[in-house]
């Protein structure tokens, strides 16, 4: 059996969860075994996680959806116990990115983190992960029994392949397992978080000045794009660091990455070269970020990016 | 209060990526080696917390003897004390599990990593700890502070931040934005070379893992270039031949 750890944002599953849950049905199948996936909190949506491949959704009602990795990770490994899954599916949120190792520890398990392929089952299990922040990818053997995969966000294709998922209730006391307590959350409303984002509009110094960027809001609000920028200008405060893209900042993986105005120094490139199509907007016809581009324009951003929204404006009229 | 920090070396930022014996191993050749970036902003941030509520900080490397340099630097920078567990780690899996028993017994009330490092990207030591020791974890964050004996930080969560809190003893990964990391001066260079460095031997090896290829990206096609003056264009291209709006 393979189990998904279905994330909820508020009372909804995240986007992220369809994907982790298309990404564990396809391998249930090269394993030759089914999917089932497990949820925290209400059973509000379960069943339907079945649309995506999870035949059984365990529903762990010992908390609320609000995450807390103590009591999360608890929870997932009574999922596990009740399944009997040997290999456990995580998307490299936030919150995965705290769930996957601990699962791991919990079950002796092989873990892969940053994982952007379906796995490879000759020969033993196998995953494709980004090393070296995004310059190179390596193969690695998972070797253990039990397996943990953490998959990046927007790396694999959501299918909808089924009905309704059977929903198995677990209930037992989690609080023995708190260890933190939440104090506040501060969470951009309205807006595409970045590393979900399947397009993303980003801005460098080229700008000139945080007092530019309305018109990179404003195509990115037409796309339905998230906004992004390079490290000087988060260095600078013209941007929060939380839109920073590149090694040192968040890595992304969008299907569309429009960079204006940013040059395109390796780092950048670390954490946006996985993306699927990448547009380049530059004054200066020898940045580097052409060569990584699939398409590219040599000129001033003040007077490309009314002409882009123009034409978005024209097209959408 | 006792900290320790886990540092690891990694190739410097502007690193070309090569392998050898057919894409098998990393090739180090020419390769400058230098503190993970986010290390070194647990490092700054865990001599930060010593100077204001007391107490040293210790750091640990799982390495071999090749990384000393990356710990003479660290003790530059001013930790006290360094144990480097002499093994080749297999992947972060294996260095968490030594980490967690060299302080098996220790009264470290923190354990600082960086939120992963820039070589394997893993992210794994910090949650690996938390759940190997029993403490509770701050991962990813950007704010820290110790207050009355207690934990508060501000962590990265999707779309924003959260501010939580918990009891010490705890383990923190830090993210860019904790502070600016720390330059080492001559002074600290100097007492660098006295300090103490405890090389132990692995305590136990784990091969959870194989690490068996590696590969480069795929090179790009051309880029098309579309002129300035029909920058409109674009969005047509992203619309008919990618689908993509």
């Amino acid at each position: 059996m393979v189990l998904v750890f279905a994330e909820k944002d508020g009372d909804n599953f995240k986007k992220s969860s369809y994907e982790a849950i298309s990404y564990g049905r396809d391998l249930a199948d090269k394993m030759g075994t089914t999917c089932a996936a497990v949820a925290i909190g209400s059973d509000n949506g379960a069943a339907d996680l079945g649309k995506y491949g999870a035949q059984t959704v365990y529903v762990h009602s010992g908390h609320s959806s609000e995450f807390e990795a103590g009591e999360f990770s608890q929870a997932i490994s009574e999922a596990i116990d009740a399944s009997g899954a040997h290999t456990v599916i995580f998307s490299g949120s936030y919150t995965g990115k705290i769930l996957a190792p601990k699962v791991a520890v919990k079950k002796n398990a092989s873990l892969v983190t940053g994982v952007v392929d379906m796995a490879s089952t000759e020969n033993g299990v196998s995953v494709r992960k980004t090393c070296f922040s995004n310059k190179a990818f390596t193969q690695v053997q998972l070797n253990n029994d039990f397996k943990v995969i953490s998959i990046v966000p927007n790396s694999y294709e959501i299918k909808e392949v089924g009905g309704n998922a059977e929903v198995s209730a677990l209930s037992s006391d989690l609080s023995s397992h708190k260890q933190t307590e939440s104090i506040e959350v501060d969470k951009v409303v309205g807006k595409i978080p970045l590393t979900e984002a399947e397009l993303v509009v980003s801005a460098g110094r080229g700008l000139k000045g945080p007092e530019n960027w309305g018109m990179i809001d404003e195509l990115a609000d037409l796309l339905g794009a998230a906004t992004a920028c390079s490290k000087p200008v988060s260095d600078m405060d013209w941007r929060p660091h939380s839109e920073h893209v590149g090694q040192t900042g968040i890595t992304i993986k969008p299907n569309l990455y429009i960079a204006i105005g940013i040059s395109g120094a390796i780092q950048h490139l670390a954490g946006v070269g996985g993306s699927k199509v990448i547009c380049v907007i530059n004054t200066d016809p020898e940045a580097p970020f052409f060569k990584a581009a699939d398409y590219g324009i040599v000129g001033d951003a003040f007077e490309v990016i009314p002409k882009l929204i123009k034409r978005v404006q024209e097209l959408r009229s | 209060m006792n900290i320790l920090v886990c540092i690891s070396a990694v190739p410097d930022t502007t690193t070309k990526i090569t392998f050898t014996e057919n894409n098998t191993k990393f090739n180090t050749e020419g390769v400058q080696f230098i503190i993970n970036p986010y290390d070194e902003l647990a490092l700054t941030k865990a001599l930060l917390l010593t100077e204001a509520h007391g107490g040293e900080v210790h750091i640990v490397t799982v390495g071999v003897a090749s990384v000393e340099p990356i710990i003479r630097k660290s003790l530059a920078i001013g930790a006290s004390k360094a144990f480097r567990i002499d093994i080749e780690p297999n992947d972060g899996m294996e260095v968490a599990r030594e980490v967690a028993a060299l302080v098996d017994g220790k009264d470290y009330q923190l354990i600082m990593t960086g939120r992963e490092s820039i070589d394997y990207n893993g992210g794994q030591v910090a949650p690996i700890l938390s759940e190997l020791t029993n403490r509770s974890l701050a991962n990813i964050v950007t704010e820290m502070d110790i207050v009355d004996d207690k934990l508060v930080a501000t962590r990265d969560i999707d779309g924003g931040k959260e501010k939580i809190s918990c009891s010490l003893p705890a383990v923190v990964s830090a993210q860019k934005g904790l502070c600016e990391p720390r330059i080492p001066n001559m002074r600290g260079i100097m007492q660098a070379r006295m300090k103490p460095l405890e090389v132990i031997a692995a305590s136990n090896s784990n091969n959870s893992t194989s690490f068996q290829s590696y590969e480069l990206p795929a090179a790009k096609g051309d880029v098309k270039l579309i002129d300035a003056s029909e920058a409109e264009t674009l969005i047509d291209f992203l619309r008919d031949e990618q689908k993509l709006i």
